[in-house]
């Protein structure tokens, strides 16, 4: 537990010294969010009605952002088989590892998606299923996107890559939280949307480390 | 398993099984396509345009099943290492990209006559899409690294990643409300279909994978070929 801990201090240490990465992804999401009113127009019906859709998607992309650097910094200086020697299996390092990049990536996008639903008109009846939708589908999010990224280690043009792998393997992810967001803001029950995405969590928690840690040892070999 | 690990064994016995499956595969599309066309009735509401259940139907079937076939070549190439393995799952995610191209395009056209719509996102078209990416995912991932090694294998946790994928593909029509018509042949109480139309699906089917079979086999031969030239070429790769 102690060494999972400081794996994942070290990682939030890093990347808060490094700067600008987690702050890149969070301008993102807003300039991304605020471009949709730009392009759509300033008409409030046709906002709300594509607000939890805009939001998700924009997240989505967001959170690809930050993913390419999960394993890289570490991988181009050594430190990745060194780590990969360690007594902590590779497994829980790759869950220490997304476990900082959510609390940088899918806990801000959390955070400020309510602010930036305000500007898209969200229907606020739906304010309380997005936030749960987004803090059980962000972290599915950077566990899938560890995946991709352990498995784009190294390779050419890996960017636009992980992104290819990725999104296909987010979109229950997308559609479940959509779903969550706009039948709360309707009125409806979210419940079922959400016991979905939970259960995508959960299956992403036991089956993406083993999946990401593969591919880190076939990238170390 | 380990008897056909030689590749030399392979291609000696690729290259006598190659000539009757082409055979094979020639005369049951053949005559499939003879059922097809011309035996099997026009639908009481659909008319002729049915006959295209011919094409998408089995092109979905090898969808499905050649994704499973390349997820299973993964494992087996990742587990025992076996030599053959990644090249067979390398050869057939083309062919299945082709047949889920297929499934999708023929399903397209024949939505818009019938149902009015070109494309309608529900969850088995949607699903199906999905299953298009993967494979489009796995052809980019093996050549994505200079290492062609790594790229195999990488591509084959990828593979293995995605077989999520095909119960959702399964059972997407059963589990939400969908536009797709709901299992008629595969389904727990036998099929639905009538017979008339049942055979000449399933000779296609069967027509379709025995050209699967062959393909994969000219594939995964000149695959080999191109290895053994590389390498005299090359001298160790």
């Amino acid at each position: 537990m102690n060494a999972f801990l400081a794996l994942t201090a070290r990682d939030l240490r890093l990347a808060l010294r490094q700067g600008g990465d987690w702050a890149a992804v969070a301008a993102f999401f807003a300039l991304a969010v605020i471009l949709f009113p730009l392009g759509v127009g300033p008409e409030a019906a046709v906002l709300t009605r594509i607000s939890a859709g805009v939001l998700w998607v924009t997240a989505l992309l967001a959170a690809l952002l930050s993913l390419e650097r999960l394993f890289q910094a570490d991988w181009d200086d050594g430190s990745l088989e060194a780590l990969a020697l360690s007594p902590l299996s590779l497994e829980l390092q790759v869950l220490a590892k997304c476990l900082a990049h959510w609390l940088l990536t899918g806990l801000a996008l959390t955070i400020l998606a309510p602010i930036l639903a305000l500007v898209l008109h969200f229907d606020f009846a739906g304010l309380t299923a997005l936030i749960a939708a987004m803090l059980l589908g962000t972290p599915v999010l950077s566990l899938i996107g560890a995946v991709g990224a352990a498995l784009t280690l190294g390779a050419r043009r890996g960017g636009v890559l992980l992104s290819l792998l990725v999104l296909p393997l987010y979109i229950p992810v997308l559609i479940f939280g959509v779903a969550a967001s706009e039948a709360a803001a309707q009125g409806f029950a979210a419940r079922p949307h959400l016991l979905l995405l939970a259960a995508m969590l959960a299956a992403a928690l036991a089956l993406a480390p083993w999946a990401a840690a593969s591919a880190l040892r076939q990238a170390l070999e | 398993m380990q008897r056909f690990a030689n590749p030399a064994r392979f291609m000696k016995l690729s290259g006598m099984l190659l000539p009757p499956l082409a055979v094979a595969a020639a005369l049951l599309l053949g005559a499939g396509l003879y059922l097809a066309l011309f035996v099997s009735p026009p639908d009481y509401q659909q008319g002729e345009a049915v006959r295209i259940i011919y094409v998408h139907v089995p092109s979905a079937w090898m969808a499905s099943l050649v994704y499973a076939l390349v997820a299973a070549a993964s494992v087996v190439g990742l587990v025992w290492r076996h030599p053959l393995a990644h090249i067979a799952a390398e050869q057939a995610a083309p062919l299945g990209a082709g047949f889920t191209f297929i499934c999708l395009v023929s399903g397209s056209l024949w939505g818009e006559p019938m149902w009015g719509t070109w494309w309608v996102w529900d969850a088995r078209l949607t699903s199906v899409l999905v299953l298009f990416f993967l494979y489009l995912g796995f052809i980019a991932l093996v050549h994505a690294f200079d290492d062609r090694t790594r790229g195999s294998r990488a591509a084959a946790i990828l593979a293995i990643v995605g077989v999520v994928n095909l119960p959702i593909i399964k059972f997407s029509v059963d589990w939400w409300n969908t536009l797709h018509q709901p299992a008629s042949v595969f389904r727990l109480g036998g099929p639905t279909i009538a017979a008339s139309m049942l055979w000449p699906l399933l000779i296609m089917a069967v027509g379709f994978m025995v050209f699967f079979a062959a393909l994969l086999l000219l594939r995964m031969r000149t695959a080999l070929m191109d290895a053994k030239l590389r390498a005299l070429r090359f001298g160790a790769t």
